[in-house]
């Protein structure tokens, strides 16, 4: 019923191969799809870091839009975040008469942004909330060390808040991996895109798309299994005693 | 005219949308309930079949687990039909959208409802059957009102996210609401006003669903003392 053949056939396609050509001969599949994900998640934890700081802030005019961004990109579909992005901004002139347009009309681009301004709302929330739980007493340890504001938000509240965040996060980075099948439906050849390309050509459903699954499965157990590590690494001192 | 008059097919795609979500989430409440108990159950086979349902579900994009049951689904009815002789009828793809939704969060249920049936005490479910109680009996009286309060912060949650993945059925071809953008967009030249539109309406859904699930959770606390710092 399933056809084997076909299967190791085209299962060049999805590591970048084409007819005839080796693989990774183009960045079509796994490695489009590990690009959008490591891009949208490195500049999304740059984005979360200091916006996770504002949402905190005592002072509202500065919390306030923070709170706002991250309720916007988090109540509403990342789809639909991607589209208005890659098909909504070209409704206005300025935009496309400026610079930035060369860019903003690449489909890559333009999920490369959705990704990376949705993951790093999640993120900025994940992110405060381990901030506020920050134990007052290292807080009053670093007062009393005489440690200004910047100086303890950077030696003693971020770092603690960033271990403390790993589990949360990394729900969030096999989540947004996921998410990243969705940039075929803007004409990207992501692992998604290449199996629906597989499936329009061979009119085969099982094959294509069952191969993705397993790729995608294998990621999950993988990314899984790296933040474990994590965890044992910079979170052992909150691990239960082993004897 | 605000978007050339195409406003009403846009809010005639989101009741679409609210349906297949409300019909959705129906489903993976009983998938969830049968997926926690076969986990919990003695059988190890039962077990092991639940622990793959929800381990393999949630390692999926559900973007592929809909491709894959929608057109594999499809394929397997014709060719059985065509060894039968028969014509193939095509499946409905409402009902396709919703089984397809219902199946991934049924995955996401079964953890939700394994934990909040573990946090009620044990005594709890013995005392009933103590009682005479039947099991079906035990649950229906005893474990599930008090599960109630564990599972909704991890339901609410996974309401959101199965809203928001409803977005995806137009991609297996329902008339929801991101296909009537679709058509608004190319008509009217607007499409950064049409998704803003769409996002709003996703907006509202899912900001009243949070304000109603949090009464719930408040109301299903009620009795329980709340700690303070």
């Amino acid at each position: 019923m399933i056809d084997v053949n076909l299967i190791i056939e085209r299962f060049p396609a999805f590591l970048g191969g084409t007819d005839g050509a080796p693989i990774l001969s183009t960045s079509d599949g796994l490695q489009l799809t590990l690009e959008l994900l490591g891009l949208s998640l490195v500049f999304g934890l740059l984005l979360a870091v200091p916006m996770a700081l504002m949402l905190v802030s005592r002072n509202k005019w500065v919390a306030r839009p923070v709170w706002l961004y991250t309720y916007v990109f988090r109540g509403t579909p990342l789809l639909v975040q991607l589209f208005i992005i890659y098909y909504g901004l070209s409704q206005f002139d300025w935009v496309r008469d400026s610079w930035a347009w060369e860019y903003l009309r690449e489909a890559y681009v333009c999920a490369i942004l959705a990704f990376t301004l949705n993951t790093a709302a999640y993120t900025t929330e994940i992110l405060a909330g381990q901030i506020r739980n920050t134990h007052y007493g290292e807080i009053e340890a670093a007062k009393a060390m005489g440690m200004s504001k910047w100086l303890m938000m950077r030696r003693i509240v971020i770092p603690s808040a960033l271990r403390r965040a790993l589990p949360a996060y990394s729900n969030e980075v096999v989540m947004m991996m996921q998410s990243t099948s969705i940039a075929g439906l803007v004409t990207l050849a992501d692992l998604t895109g290449v199996a629906r390309r597989v499936f329009s050509d061979t009119y085969m459903p099982f094959e294509p798309f069952l191969t993705v699954a397993g790729i995608y499965l294998v990621m999950t157990f993988a990314l899984v299994w790296l933040f474990k590590r994590a965890e044992q690494r910079w979170l052992a001192y909150l691990a239960p005693r082993k004897h | 005219m605000f978007l050339q008059g195409y406003l009403p097919s846009i809010m005639e795609g989101t009741i679409l949308t609210l349906q297949v979500a409300v019909s959705a989430l129906l489903v993976s409440v009983v998938l969830g309930l049968i997926g926690a108990m076969f986990k919990m159950s003695p059988s190890k086979p039962l077990a092991w079949l639940a622990e793959v349902y929800s381990t393999v579900v949630r390692g999926v994009p559900d973007l592929v687990w809909m491709l894959l049951l929608f057109f594999g689904v499809q394929m397997l009815i014709n060719e059985l039909f065509a060894q039968m002789g028969w014509e193939a009828p095509e499946i409905n793809s409402f009902f396709a959208g919703v089984m397809t939704i219902g199946f991934i969060f049924g995955a996401y249920m079964t953890e939700t409802f394994r934990g909040a049936i573990m946090a009620v005490p044990k005594g709890q479910m013995e005392a009933g059957l103590a009682y005479g109680m039947s099991p079906l009996r035990v649950f229906l009286r005893i474990t599930f009102p008090q599960m109630v309060r564990f599972a909704l912060p991890s339901f609410s949650n996974n309401w959101l996210v199965l809203v928001k993945s409803t977005a995806l059925v137009s991609v297996i071809g329902l008339n929801d609401v991101m296909y009537r953008a679709d058509t608004a967009k190319s008509i009217t030249q607007e499409p950064f006003t049409v998704y803003a539109v769409v996002g709003g309406i996703f907006l509202a859904i899912t900001s009243v669903s949070d304000l109603a699930l949090k009464r719930l959770e408040k109301r299903y606390s009620t009795g329980v003392r709340e700690t303070e710092l």
